[in-house]
């Protein structure tokens, strides 16, 4: 297979993508380190024509010493820990109870599925609308048939909120990839577990839960990358009011909204390097798979 | 015509080299049989002839023309894959008529061959089939027709029955031979199983560490093979290899004698020692009898008849017309 | 496995299991209804399931208030460039790298995939102000090159997962058997890589299609899709329950569809391969 020709082939086919991928990284990463060191408010005229002002490290300072910066830390892991929690816990149960012999599974699975398909703006709207609005939203009217005052979700309760509409879009993924694994399961493991007197329990102990944990840590790597930098939610919800602006937000807003590039860029580069000490871990587990 | 030669061929992977320089001819018509443990080089030697890996030295010459570097499409050859091979999205009939179309042969006579090819071969009724819808007997056998409509100057087959079962084995290893009696043109057959070699073989390559250990035709390497390896490897069950004072005695380093020139007997014999696992095969009984002159257990072959029971006590005496013998190298001596 | 499961267990399986999906379900099948209902029965107190004047009014009012056509060709001309240029580029590099690997293939896949970590929001600033410089900004031809690059990545390790499934003992008999380079790829290759593209393009559609963080802040007036078209029903004025219900399901309608039939193939793009 692999002969003189064929290689020199295949480098040429590789080429575009490799080219592209690579100013892709390269060119806004280079441009954001250079803004992050750069006093740059295009508000009060600086432009890249007229030179910007070095402050060396005064942006990173400045962006983490604001006092919205740990909030919005804080904010950003409280999300995405808790819509981790909920949709592996509940992802696990939905996924043994779809394995479970049943008619229309079919139709159930695209059923569970679909959430996922939703564009994010359409699931913030119809949820913030439809189900959280505190007069004629579904839940108050749940609240209100059961007796209750009806909650007043996006501003009172904000942040449960919004991990609840979070949670709702990432559940399918969840239960989809878990699953898939509890699929591919050897059924004479379980059969083996069950001649050596091991109970229902047990045997999901034992034998299936260490069979999912390679899918759950592969769960938890792609969401974690994905909710880190969650945005259209907040965006379409609260705008990032009522402390539900995460740091992926708050770079957003000092960069469109109040206009200050470079305390934004460096912002930037603290959100690169967040997703980059999570990627490391994907990157192992994924590159460990490669060599099967 | 189908005559291959190979001149000082090698291959390396990198810096490591799995075929020091060798040579090797192929008669025109012959059935040669590349053999050895796994990892040996045998199928990277077949894959040299094929031309489905570049050779990182040496000529490769194919009745006469140097093919070394003709891309395999060229070289007139046909090949039996370890896996089939077969094209998951054709049926039975386009798998077989694959290497016409692409030779660009009129349709009639396409038609003609595939045909031919699928009745020797018993797919008529499977023709429109997909091969996913075949078992693997079948699927063997496609793969030999889409390998003899072609009408090449040789055939080569690697590993072709290890994925069947046993009993399957056994026919295609005869409709394989019987295939090249009738076609006579060049095949070459690598195997690990040294049972396919012996039957089929008009010679026999046996490889170890890309080296070839001994050429020549079933016979010769059963009668005398040049070394330890090749008398290990050839023969079932194996020959006995003893080494020590026994060895000693005949002025060698090892002395090999098969289970069937070993003669058993309940009173007296060259070697005293006790009997342990019988192996009945009706036909024929195998004994493992552990001998206080050697450390590991020889085998014997015997009657069908003879039964011995687990530990009782026999004498053993080797038949010295078909004793070999071996020096420090493990080369035979004369 | 071959145990028999009582009639009464599966009943009760799929009687839970019905349940649980239609909760899961719930807010799309309630934005489904509610874009039927007139707007004083959308927001009834009680709400009203099923028996209600079915009405497509909503429908109408929503095409005529927000030109709908205008975004879903926005989102159709994004999605559909995005995945068709994307496609042209990850073939022939994931072709080359399932059947000539090299010791730098797994480097370079890992680095491809490195680049889809790049937190889009860390880039933000530089890629809107090059958009600007050349003039791309609110430009359909930019956003489809810009989601193609980021969906690279998973278009070439999802058609590099199918590729290497296909054996190498196949394409090596083809070349036995006389094809060429060319054949070997018109008539082996191509035909079993077949199911792989499709569903890669699939789920490439998906991905772009529901993409809202560059199309809500690359797009305005001009090039914006269908992201954008429902955001702006976020403003007070949208808040009509029906018509916002029939904007969504217009919304998403195409790509539920989409969805459904890829979802087999989902788990293996969006987990690299590593889950099948």
């Amino acid at each position: 297979m692999a002969t003189q020709q064929s290689r020199s082939a295949a480098r040429l086919m590789m080429a575009p993508a490799v080219v592209l991928l690579m100013g892709w990284m390269l060119v806004p990463l280079i441009m954001t380190l250079f803004f992050s060191f750069k006093k740059y408010v295009p508000l009060r005229g600086d432009t890249i024509g007229n030179g910007l002002d070095w402050v060396g490290l005064q942006n990173y300072e400045r962006f983490i010493s604001s006092s919205s910066f740990w909030p919005s830390v804080q904010t950003t892991l409280i999300i995405v820990i808790s819509v981790l929690l909920i949709t592996i816990f509940l992802g696990v149960l939905l996924a043994l109870l779809l394995d479970q012999p049943m008619w229309g599974q079919g139709v159930i699975r695209i059923l569970v599925i679909s959430p996922f398909f939703v564009m994010p703006t359409v699931s913030a709207l119809v949820w913030k609308n439809m189900f959280m609005d505190p007069v004629n939203g579904i839940l108050a009217h749940l609240w209100k048939f059961f007796g209750a005052e009806p909650i007043q979700w996006l501003s009172h309760e904000s942040l449960p909120s919004i991990i609840m509409i979070v949670s709702w879009q990432w559940l399918p993924f969840a239960t989809l990839i878990l699953l898939t694994a509890i699929q591919s399961l050897d059924r004479e493991q379980l059969e083996a577990a069950e001649m050596d007197g091991a109970q229902r329990l047990k045997r999901f102990w034992h034998i299936v839960l260490p069979h999912l944990s390679r899918a759950i840590t592969i769960v938890i790597l792609i969401q974690t990358i994905f909710l880190l930098s969650i945005f259209a939610e907040i965006f379409v919800t609260t705008g990032g009011a009522f402390g539900t602006k995460t740091l992926t937000y708050l770079i957003f807003q000092r960069v469109f909204d109040s206009q200050n590039i470079g305390l934004g860029s460096a912002g930037g580069v603290y959100a690169i390097i967040l997703a980059n000490i999570v990627a490391i871990f994907l990157m192992r587990i994924v590159g460990k798979n490669l060599d099967k | 015509m189908g005559r291959i030669v190979l001149n000082q061929v090698s291959k390396s992977f990198g810096s490591t080299e799995v075929i020091p320089p060798l040579d090797l001819a192929i008669e025109d018509g012959e059935f040669a049989v590349f053999v050895g443990p796994s990892g040996c080089g045998k199928s990277t030697l077949l894959r040299l002839i094929a031309g489905l890996e570049d050779v990182s030295g040496g000529v490769v010459q194919i009745d006469g023309k140097d093919m070394t570097d003709v891309p395999p499409a060229k070289r007139g050859l046909a090949m039996v894959f370890q896996s089939y091979a077969l094209y998951p999205h054709m049926t039975v009939r386009k798998n077989i008529a694959f290497p016409l179309r692409m030779a660009k042969m009129p349709k009639a006579e396409v038609n003609k061959r595939v045909n031919d090819a699928a009745e020797i071969l018993n797919l008529t009724d499977y023709i429109d089939r997909r091969p996913g819808q075949l078992s693997g007997g079948q699927r063997q056998r496609v793969a030999i027709g889409r390998a003899i409509v072609r009408e090449p100057s040789a055939f080569l087959f690697d590993e072709p029955l290890s994925n069947l079962d046993a009993a399957l084995r056994g026919g295609m290893r005869l409709e394989i031979s019987e295939m090249h009696k009738r076609l006579d043109t060049t095949m070459i057959y690598v195997t690990h199983d040294q049972v396919e070699a012996m039957t089929m073989a008009d010679k026999i390559v046996v490889l170890q560490a890309g080296v070839i250990e001994q050429v020549g035709s079933p016979l010769e390497l059963y009668r005398a093979p040049c070394n330890v390896f090749v008398a290990g490897f050839i023969g079932s069950p194996r020959m006995n290899l003893l080494t020590g004072a026994e060895a000693q005695k005949h002025n060698a380093t090892t002395i090999g004698i098969r289970p069937e020139h070993l003669s058993i007997s309940n009173e007296s014999g060259t070697w005293e020692g006790t009997v342990g696992v019988s192996e009945h095969l009706g036909s024929d009984s195998f004994f493992h009898v552990q001998c206080a002159a050697f450390e590991n257990p020889l085998t014997v072959r015997a009657d069908g008849g003879l039964e011995l029971s687990y530990g009782s006590k026999v004498f053993l005496s080797p038949d010295m017309a078909h004793m070999h013998y071996f020096d420090a190298n493990g080369l035979r001596i004369e | 496995m071959a145990r028999a499961v009582t009639t009464k267990q599966k009943a009760i399986n799929t009687a839970f299991a019905l349940g649980v999906a239609l909760l899961i379900f719930f807010p799309i099948l309630w934005t489904i209804l509610t874009s039927f209902k007139t707007e004083a029965q959308a927001i009834n107190d009680p709400p009203i399931f099923f028996f209600f004047d079915w009405t497509l009014e909503n429908y109408y009012a929503v095409q005529e208030r927000s030109d709908y056509m205008k975004f879903l060709w926005n989102s159709i001309f994004i999605a559909g460039g995005s995945t068709l240029l994307g496609i042209i580029i990850a073939v022939p590099a994931a072709w080359s790298m399932a059947f000539v690997p090299s010791k730098r293939t797994k480097d370079i896949l890992l680095w491809m995939l490195s680049t889809k970590m790049l937190p889009a929001v860390g880039v933000l600033y530089p890629i809107y102000l090059l958009f600007i410089e050349l003039g791309l900004l609110d430009s359909r031809g930019g956003l489809a090159f810009v989601l193609m690059l980021i969906n690279l990545p998973i278009m070439v390790w999802m058609l590099y997962t199918y590729f290497k499934e296909i054996p190498v003992d196949i394409l090596e008999a083809a070349r036995m058997d006389g094809a060429s380079l060319r054949d070997e790829i018109l008539y082996v290759l191509t035909p079993m890589a077949i199911p792989g593209i499709a569903s890669t393009i699939l789920l490439n559609i998906i991905l772009a299609w529901n993409e809202a963080f560059w199309t809500l802040n690359l797009t305005a007036a001009k090039a914006a899709p269908l992201t954008q078209f429902i955001a702006s029903y976020s403003s007070p004025e949208g808040l009509f329950f029906a018509k916002l219900s029939a904007a969504s399901v217009m919304a998403i309608a195409p790509i539920l569809v989409l969805g459904w039939f890829s979802q087999k193939q989902l788990v293996r793009g969006l987990t690299f391969g590593a889950v099948k």
